[in-house]
C-alpha cells in the first residue's frame, strides 16, 4: 500500500508539492516510485529553469523504462536535489524526503488544480 | 556452455605480441612534429596470436546463435542463415573493392545492386530502391525523410505531423522525431487493429503521413488497410511501410499494391543475412517513382550502403526464384499458427483467429499466484526457457499487454523443433502452476544467472580500467 | 517439386499442422487479407539456382570488377585483414547471434563489446564509448545532434571543410530534417582555421564544432586552441578520428575534446565497395547520458561472477520512443568484433609499427611524384601519414591510371588528385605507379 503524507498536493502525474510562502517544493509520489521500481537516475532540470505547469521538467530512470517528470506548478527553479545525481535510491527509499526541486511560483492559481490527499488516493485506487 | 571469466587485456604481458607486418623497404620519413604526436602509444592487449584465437573462442561459447537453437523472437525474424551466403559476401572480387572506384571498374558490383533491386521491386510492388541505410531504423529514418523532402519540394512546408499507432516498433515514434517530425499516436481495437473512426479526426492538411507495419506487431493484418490509405492520401498524406513484419507477405502479398508509397525492408531478417549479434544489418528503402527523384537529395551514409550484406541478401533470392518465394511466406505463417493453436490453453490469448508470421500471448492462463507467492511472470517464462536451450520470445511488447509474449518461429524451423517447443512451453506452464519461486530463479543451466541491472545501471562500469 | 533447400517441411508436416489450426489449407492462413490484394500470379522472378549455380553467378560478377592495386583512401582504407578475424568472426555463435538482450546466453557477444569499449576509450583516451554505430559519417551525424541535445538552446553546429565530403553530406541531411543549422569553417592552408572558428562563435548559437583529426588531405591538424575557444563560448568540440592514426596522433583527449567519433574501417575492415563498416563514438562522462546507442556494462550476477549486461537503457528508442536522443536501435556488432580482434592482434606497438610503414609509403611516393615535374605541393609544410594530395597538370589521371592497374589520383572537389598508401602496397607496386604516372 503507497504511503499518501497528509498536507501536502498531489498532481495527477503523481508529482507531491509541498507549498512553503511562495516557494514550491516538488518531489515524486511514494506510488509513483513503487511503480517504477528501483530508480537508477534522475534527470534533474537547471536551476534557473522556467516551468510551465502541465510540462515536463526532467525525468525518472529504471532499468527497463523512463518516466517523464511534469510540473504541477509554473514557477522558475530555484533550488535542485543534486545529491538525487548519485543516490537515486534515495527517492525508492522515502519518495517524500527526496525532495526533486524548489520552485518558486510565478501563478499561484496553479495550486488549485492540485489534488489533496484524499483525493490523490481515490484517483491512485481507481 | 560454460563460464569464462577473461578479458583480453587480462591475458596481456609486456613484450608479448600477435602482429605481422611486411618489413618496411621505404626509406624513413621521420617522425611527426611532437606538438602532433600521441603522448604514449594507446594501452592495447600485447598478446600472441594463440591467446587471441583461444580467448575469443572462449567467449563465442557463452553465445547462443540461429546454429545453435530455435530462436522464436518476435519482430526479429531470425532464419537459418545460408553458408552459401557467408561465401560469396567474402569473395576477393567485392571484398576489396574501394567503395569510391568508379562504375566502370566496379561493373559487378553495379549489377549486384541492379539485380537486388529488380527483384526487391517485383516482391514489394515499389518502383526504385536506395541501399544506403544500414538497419532497419535507419531505412525508417530515410524514409521520413523522404516523405518529408517529398512535401518540401512542392511548398507543403506544413505537414509536421506522422501518425503512429500505439501497437508500433519503438523506433517509429523516435525516427519520427530525429527527423523532426511530431508524433500523434492512433490507438488500436480491441481486435488489435488500427482504430479508422479514431484515425479520421487526426487527418488534415498538417499531416505528412502513417507509419504502419502490416500485419502488424500483434502479427495480425490490418484488414482496414484499403479504406486506410483513402484517408491518408485524401488529405495529402502518404503511406509508411515498416518492412520489419514483411516475411508472411513474401510471395504473397505487396505492399506496394496496399496503397503504401514508401517502405524499408530489413536484409537481416527478411532476406536471412546474419544478425552478427546487433549488425552488420541493411535497410533498403523502396519508393514508388513519383518519389524517386528525392532519393537522390537524401545521402545517409558514407558510401553505398552495408554492400557485403545486400551480396547475401541476392544469393537467398536467386536461391528462392520463383519457385520457392512463396514458400517463406506460407510456411512463416503455418507455423506461427501450429504453435498459436497448441499452447492457447495454457497461455492466453488476447486475440483470436489467424495470425500471420508471429503473435502475442499475454501471459500464462495460470501464473500459479498464491497468497504471498507472486505468480510467474513473462519474463519468467522466458528465462526458464533458456534452461531447456531455446532463446526467448519477444517479452513486454507490444505494450499493449502487460505479459507480452511475442512468437515468430519463421518458415526456417521443423515440426519437430516446434514440437520440441510447444513441449516445454507446456512444462514451463505446469511448472508455474505447481511452484512459481522455481521460475523466478530461473535460468539454473546458463552459464550465469540473472544479473543485477539496477546496480549496473545506477553505479554504470563501461571500461576495463587501464 | 522439392521445397527450398531451407524449408524442412514434409507434406505430412503440413497436413498435421493445418488439421491442428482447423484450416483446409495454406492458403485459408490468408483469409485475413482483402482479395485484391492476393498475388493472382507468380513473382516474376528468374528461376531458383542451385547452390553450385549461385556461387558461378557470383563468381562471374565478381570477375568483372576491375583488379586495381588500390592508392586512394578518403574514408577508406586497405589495410591488411589478419586471417584469424574472418576465422573467428565467422563462428556462428557471433554471427548468428541476435542482439544480447538476453544476457544469460549472450555473454560473449557482450563480453566482446566490453572489450570494443575499453579499446575505443584507450584509442581515444575519452572515458565512455557506445557499442558502435553504422559508419563514420553517421557517427558524426549522430554527434551532431548529441551537440544540440547538449548544450540546449543552441542551434548550430559547425563543421569543417577539411571533413571528408561523404560526411559533411550525410550531416547536413541530418541536420535539414532535425532542424539544426550548419556552418562552415573553412580549411585554410590545408588546415581548420582557428581564426574562422573563433569568428564563427561570436553569433553565441553554436552547440559545437567537428572537426578532423586527420584531414580529407592526408594532412595531421594542429588543435591547439580549439577546445579553449568553443568552452569558452559554451560549446563542444567534436574530434573525427581514424582509430589507426590514433596510435601516434594527439587523441581527441589530448586535445581536449568532448567528443570523439569516426570510422572504425581501417581496423581491418575489408572495402567492400563501401560497407559494412561501424562508427564508433566516445564522450566525456559529462555527456554519457546523452549518447545515443548501445551501451554494455560491467555488474554481478546472484551468485556474484563478473557479468555484462546492456546498460542505461531508458536513453534509448525503445524506452524512449520519440523523446530518444537518436533512434538507432541496433549497432555493427559483428564489426566491432572484427576491430577488436584487430586491436588485439596488432597491440600497441604493431599499431605504431603500422602507421611508421604506411607513412614511409606515402612520403616515398610524394617525394617520387614530385621528382617527376607533373605535380605541384600545394602544403610542403604540412604534416601527413598515409594520405597526400598534389595538384596535377595531367588530365584524366585518374582514368589513365585505372587502365595501367591503379586506382590511385582520385581528384577531391577542388580538383586536387589525391594518393594513400598502405602498407599492403610494396615498394615495387609504388615505383610502378610512379612509372605509369610518367606514361600517363
Amino acid at each position: 500500500m503507497s504511503k499518501i503524507l497528509e498536507g501536502v498536493k498531489y498532481s495527477p502525474t503523481h508529482e507531491w508539492v509541498k507549498i512553503e510562502g511562495n516557494v514550491a517544493i516538488i518531489g515524486v509520489s511514494d506510488f509513483a516510485q513503487e511503480e517504477m521500481g528501483d530508480i537508477t537516475y534522475v534527470d534533474l532540470p537547471e536551476e534557473g529553469d522556467k516551468l510551465v505547469a502541465g510540462e515536463e521538467f526532467g525525468a525518472l530512470e529504471s532499468v527497463k523504462a523512463s518516466s517523464d517528470l511534469i510540473a504541477p506548478v509554473s514557477g522558475t527553479v530555484i533550488e535542485v536535489n543534486t545529491a538525487l545525481e548519485d543516490e537515486p535510491e534515495k527517492v525508492n527509499e522515502d519518495a517524500f524526503a527526496a525532495w526533486i526541486i524548489k520552485v518558486e511560483l510565478s501563478d499561484t492559481s496553479d495550486l488549485d488544480d492540485l489534488l489533496d490527499a484524499a483525493a490523490y488516493k481515490a484517483l491512485i485506487e481507481k | 556452455m560454460k563460464y569464462y571469466d577473461k578479458l583480453v587485456f587480462e591475458l596481456s604481458q609486456p613484450g608479448r605480441t600477435a602482429f605481422s607486418l611486411p618489413e618496411n623497404r621505404f626509406p624513413s620519413a621521420g617522425k611527426l612534429p611532437s606538438a602532433l604526436c600521441r603522448g604514449e602509444a594507446p594501452s592495447l592487449p600485447q598478446v600472441s596470436e594463440p591467446d587471441v584465437v583461444r580467448h575469443y573462442t572462449n567467449l563465442s561459447q557463452m553465445n547462443f546463435g540461429v546454429d545453435s537453437g530455435f530462436y522464436p523472437l518476435g519482430s526479429c525474424t531470425m532464419k537459418y542463415n545460408p553458408k552459401i551466403n557467408e561465401e560469396v559476401a567474402s569473395l576477393p572480387g567485392f571484398a576489396g573493392l574501394h567503395p569510391l572506384m568508379g562504375e566502370k571498374s566496379a561493373t559487378g558490383a553495379v549489377k549486384v545492386y541492379e539485380e537486388l533491386e529488380k527483384e526487391l521491386a517485383e516482391i514489394t510492388g515499389m518502383d526504385r530502391f536506395t541501399f544506403a541505410p544500414c538497419a532497419g531504423a535507419h531505412g525508417e529514418l530515410t524514409g521520413l525523410m523522404i516523405m518529408r523532402q517529398y512535401h518540401l519540394s512542392r511548398g507543403d512546408s506544413g505537414r509536421t505531423k506522422v501518425i503512429v499507432p500505439d501497437s508500433a516498433h519503438g523506433t517509429n515514434p523516435a525516427s519520427a522525431a530525429v527527423c523532426g517530425l511530431e508524433v500523434v499516436q492512433v490507438k488500436s481495437l480491441e481486435n488489435g487493429r488500427i482504430d479508422v473512426e479514431a484515425l479520421k479526426p487526426l487527418l488534415d492538411s498538417s499531416v505528412a503521413g502513417i507509419m504502419m507495419t502490416n500485419p502488424n506487431t500483434l502479427g495480425l493484418f490490418e484488414t482496414q488497410i484499403k479504406t486506410i490509405a483513402e484517408l491518408v492520401h485524401g488529405v495529402g498524406g502518404l503511406l509508411y511501410y515498416d518492412g520489419a513484419n514483411m516475411n508472411p507477405l513474401m510471395g504473397v502479398v505487396r505492399p506496394g499494391d496496399m496503397g503504401f508509397d514508401i517502405m524499408h525492408l530489413n536484409l537481416h531478417k527478411t532476406f536471412s543475412t546474419p544478425h552478427g549479434g546487433g549488425g552488420p544489418g541493411s535497410g533498403p528503402v523502396g519508393v514508388k517513382a513519383y518519389l524517386a527523384p528525392c532519393l537522390k537529395e537524401i545521402k545517409v551514409s558514407g558510401f553505398q550502403g552495408n554492400f557485403a550484406v545486400m551480396l547475401r541478401a541476392l544469393a537467398y533470392l536467386l536461391s528462392l526464384g520463383k519457385q520457392h518465394i512463396r514458400e517463406v511466406g506460407q510456411y512463416s505463417t503455418l507455423n506461427a499458427n501450429y504453435i498459436k493453436e497448441c499452447l492457447k490453453d495454457v497461455y492466453l490469448l488476447p486475440i483470436e483467429g489467424v495470425c500471420k508470421h508471429e503473435f502475442v500471448f499475454d501471459g500464462l492462463i495460470n501464473d500459479g499466484a498464491k497468497e504471498g507467492v507472486p505468480g510467474a511472470s513473462t519474463l519468467d517464462v522466458a528465462k526458464r526457457l533458456l534452461d531447456y536451450g531455446f532463446h526467448a520470445p519477444t517479452i513486454y511488447f507490444p505494450l499493449l499487454f502487460h505479459q507480452a509474449l511475442m512468437i515468430e518461429p519463421t518458415e526456417t524451423e521443423s515440426k519437430e523443433t516446434m514440437d520440441a517447443f510447444i513441449s516445454v512451453m507446456r512444462k514451463i506452464a505446469a511448472e508455474a502452476a505447481e511452484d512459481p519461486a522455481l521460475l523466478h530463479d530461473a535460468p539454473h543451466n546458463t552459464p550465469i544467472t540473472r544479473p543485477d541491472e539496477t546496480t549496473a545501471a545506477r553505479n554504470p562500469v563501461l571500461i576495463h580500467p587501464q | 517439386m522439392a521445397r527450398s533447400p531451407y524449408i524442412p517441411h514434409t507434406d505430412a508436416d503440413i497436413s498435421a499442422m493445418l488439421e491442428k489450426i482447423g484450416v483446409k489449407d495454406l492458403d485459408a492462413l490468408y483469409s485475413d487479407v482483402p482479395q485484391e490484394f492476393l498475388r493472382k500470379e507468380p513473382c516474376d522472378l528468374p528461376d531458383a539456382l542451385s547452390e553450385q549455380e549461385i556461387r558461378e553467378y557470383f563468381a562471374c560478377l565478381a570477375a568483372q570488377n576491375a583488379n586495381l592495386k588500390v592508392f586512394v583512401g578518403q574514408g577508406a582504407y586497405d589495410h591488411y585483414t589478419p586471417s584469424v578475424i574472418p576465422y573467428l568472426t565467422s563462428r556462428s555463435e557471433f554471427i548468428t547471434a541476435y542482439t544480447p538482450y538476453q544476457c544469460e546466453i549472450s555473454q560473449g557477444t557482450l563480453r566482446y563489446i566490453f572489450e570494443y569499449q575499453s579499446m575505443i576509450c584507450r584509442l581515444t583516451g575519452l572515458d565512455i564509448s557506445n557499442a558502435s554505430l553504422y559508419d563514420g559519417a553517421t557517427a558524426a551525424a549522430e554527434a551532431m545532434m548529441m551537440l544540440i541535445a547538449c548544450t540546449r538552446k543552441k542551434t548550430t553546429v559547425l563543421l569543417s571543410e577539411a571533413l571528408l565530403p561523404q560526411v559533411r553530406e550525410v550531416v547536413k541531411t541530418y541536420a535539414k530534417f532535425h532542424g539544426v543549422k550548419i556552418g562552415f569553417i573553412p580549411a585554410d592552408g590545408g588546415e581548420t582555421s582557428l581564426d574562422a572558428l573563433k569568428e564563427a562563435l561570436h553569433s553565441g548559437e553554436v552547440a559545437g564544432a567537428i572537426v578532423p583529426s586527420v584531414n580529407r588531405f592526408g594532412i595531421v591538424e594542429n588543435h591547439e586552441g580549439f577546445a579553449q575557444a568553443l568552452h569558452d563560448a559554451g560549446a563542444l568540440l567534436v574530434e573525427y578520428c581514424d582509430p589507426s592514426a590514433l596510435a601516434v596522433v594527439k587523441s581527441p583527449a589530448e586535445w581536449d575534446a568532448d567528443i570523439a567519433v569516426g570510422d572504425g574501417q581501417p581496423l581491418g575492415l575489408p572495402l567492400s565497395y563501401g560497407g559494412p563498416y561501424v562508427g564508433f563514438m566516445a564522450v566525456k562522462k559529462d555527456h554519457m547520458r546523452k549518447m545515443p546507442g548501445r551501451i554494455v556494462g560491467q555488474t554481478t550476477d546472484k551468485e556474484g561472477r563478473r557479468v555484462f549486461v546492456l546498460t542505461l537503457q531508458a536513453r534509448e528508442q525503445h524506452i524512449r520512443r520519440e523523446k530518444a536522443t537518436s533512434n538507432i536501435c541496433s549497432n555493427e556488432s559483428l564489426m566491432a568484433l572484427w576491430a577488436t580482434i584487430y586491436l588485439s592482434l596488432m597491440g600497441p606497438e604493431g599499431l605504431v609499427k603500422l602507421n611508421e610503414i604506411c607513412s614511409d609509403g606515402a612520403h616515398y611516393l610524394k617525394e617520387e611524384l614530385l621528382k617527376t615535374g607533373l605535380f605541384e605541393d600545394l602544403f610542403p609544410a604540412k604534416p601527413f601519414l598515409k594520405e597526400f594530395v598534389l595538384k596535377t597538370s595531367v588530365e584524366g589521371l585518374q582514368a589513365k591510371l585505372e587502365k595501367a592497374g591503379f586506382f590511385a589520383a582520385l581528384p577531391t572537389e577542388e580538383g586536387y588528385v589525391s594518393f594513400c598508401v598502405t602498407e599492403k602496397r610494396s615498394k615495387e607496386e609504388t615505383d610502378l605507379l610512379v612509372k605509369a604516372v610518367k606514361e600517363a
